[in-house]
């Protein structure tokens, strides 16, 4: 080997050189490329749907009625026992909402008012990382999609979302509403004769109406609470600076859930 | 061989019983199934694709549908004479074949297969 100690310095010097100048060289050639591969997905593609919760404008009865919607639009079932619930919308106090955002002196309204709540879509979804079959996973236009088909009811991904979106099925949801008290719960089960129910072990939660995107319609929640107060909730794409939620977030302060966790939400909480 | 009358006997009663099924049947083909068009499939004359390749290969076709609707948001599918169908199970192809156990199960029992999807998509209600 012809390599004596003064080229081997030299070619060292040099490839340390590229190494710590690498990422900026391919900013200067080729700028944006690299931050797109190094983010989870990459935002410049598609769209990216958020919604935009107003809680002054949210009452318990708006809300009341918003899941209703949801949960009928997606044969939800009543299940009447917390430890089974299932919910893809649904009410929370102050404290288990915005969990370390609390302090003594905040107002009654806010600490004892709920708040709306449903899957965050977050752009750095946790669940996604660790699902072991796939069947959960981020869309190109941000949306944390779920594919029945494919869930082996691992849990994992209950267990991975820090703001409890998801919930499983414990029984074939048809089977256990035959019981007589639940039947009273959920008299005209399935509500929605269009939208398949789900099956004894799979997880399940807001797809932020998927389907009905498809279709050019807006989410059900959305449709519902805005049929009774303007602009409770507002749906629409991030990426277009023009669109009615990034107007809404322009104009007034808002927050999200546990933004510490770095998930980056995009449901956000008019305050 | 000792108790050899006993054993020959046996062995005949045991290999008569498990041949019983076999003469209980013989020459009585299972009838084939004849699945049921609705009303208003009839009316339609065409499916998504032409019956031949649907008889054969409908599941292929379901497979395919289920896997791009959910995993690539592509929900609608052009025919080849041009009409664009919605792919769904529940809300396209029982539209049509709204008589799912004289159109489905025919064939699927016929054949001992329990395709899943009634799991979760909902079979409408039929008129007796």
């Amino acid at each position: 080997m012809g390599l004596d100690r003064r080229n081997f310095l030299k070619i060292a010097g040099l490839s340390a050189l590229f190494g710590l100048g690498g990422k900026a060289a391919v900013d200067i050639f080729a700028p944006g490329e690299l931050e797109a591969s190094m983010e989870a997905v990459p935002l410049t593609e598609g769209k990216r749907w958020a919604m935009v919760i107003d809680i002054q404008k949210m009452d318990e009865e708006l809300m009341n009625k918003v899941t209703k919607a949801c949960h009928r639009e997606h044969n939800v079932p009543d299940l009447g026992n917390p430890k089974e619930e299932i919910k893809w919308i649904w009410k929370e106090d102050y404290e288990h909402s915005f969990p370390g955002q609390q302090h003594h002196y905040i107002g009654d309204d806010f600490k004892q008012g709920s708040f709306l709540l449903l899957c965050n879509h977050c752009s750095n979804p946790p669940c996604c990382r660790v699902c072991p079959t796939q069947a959960t996973w981020q869309r190109e236009d941000g949306i944390v999609m779920m594919d029945q088909h494919r869930c082996i009811g691992c849990r994992f991904c209950m267990a991975a979302c820090p703001f409890g979106a998801r919930s499983f099925n414990w029984g074939d949801p048809r089977r256990v509403l035959r019981k007589e008290d639940l039947k009273k719960l959920n008299p005209d089960y399935p509500t929605n004769r269009d939208y398949p129910t789900r099956s004894k072990g799979v997880v399940e939660k807001c797809t932020f109406c998927a389907e009905r995107l498809a279709k050019g319609q807006i989410p059900a929640c959305v449709e519902a609470a805005n049929k009774v107060k303007e602009n409770a909730l507002t749906f629409g794409d991030l990426a277009d600076p023009d669109s009615d939620v990034r107007a809404v977030l322009r104009k007034h302060y808002s927050i999200r859930r546990k933004p510490e966790l770095g998930t980056e939400p995009n449901v956000f909480y008019i305050v | 061989m000792y108790d050899g009358g006993k054993i020959i006997t046996g062995l005949i009663i045991g290999i008569g019983l498990f041949l019983f099924p076999f003469y209980y049947n013989a020459g009585k083909a299972a009838k084939a199934p004849d699945p049921e068009l609705t009303p208003k499939a009839k009316e339609a004359k065409v499916c998504v694709m032409e019956k031949a390749y649907m008889t054969a290969n409908h599941f292929s076709l379901l497979d395919e549908w289920r896997h791009t609707v959910v995993r690539d948001s592509n929900r609608y599918f052009t025919a080849e004479n041009g009409k664009v169908y919605y792919k769904s199970l529940q809300v396209t192809c029982l539209d049509c074949h709204s008589n799912k156990s004289k159109f489905c199960d025919q064939c699927h029992n016929y054949m001992d297969v329990n395709p899943y999807c009634w799991d979760c998509h909902i079979v409408p209600e039929e008129k007796k």
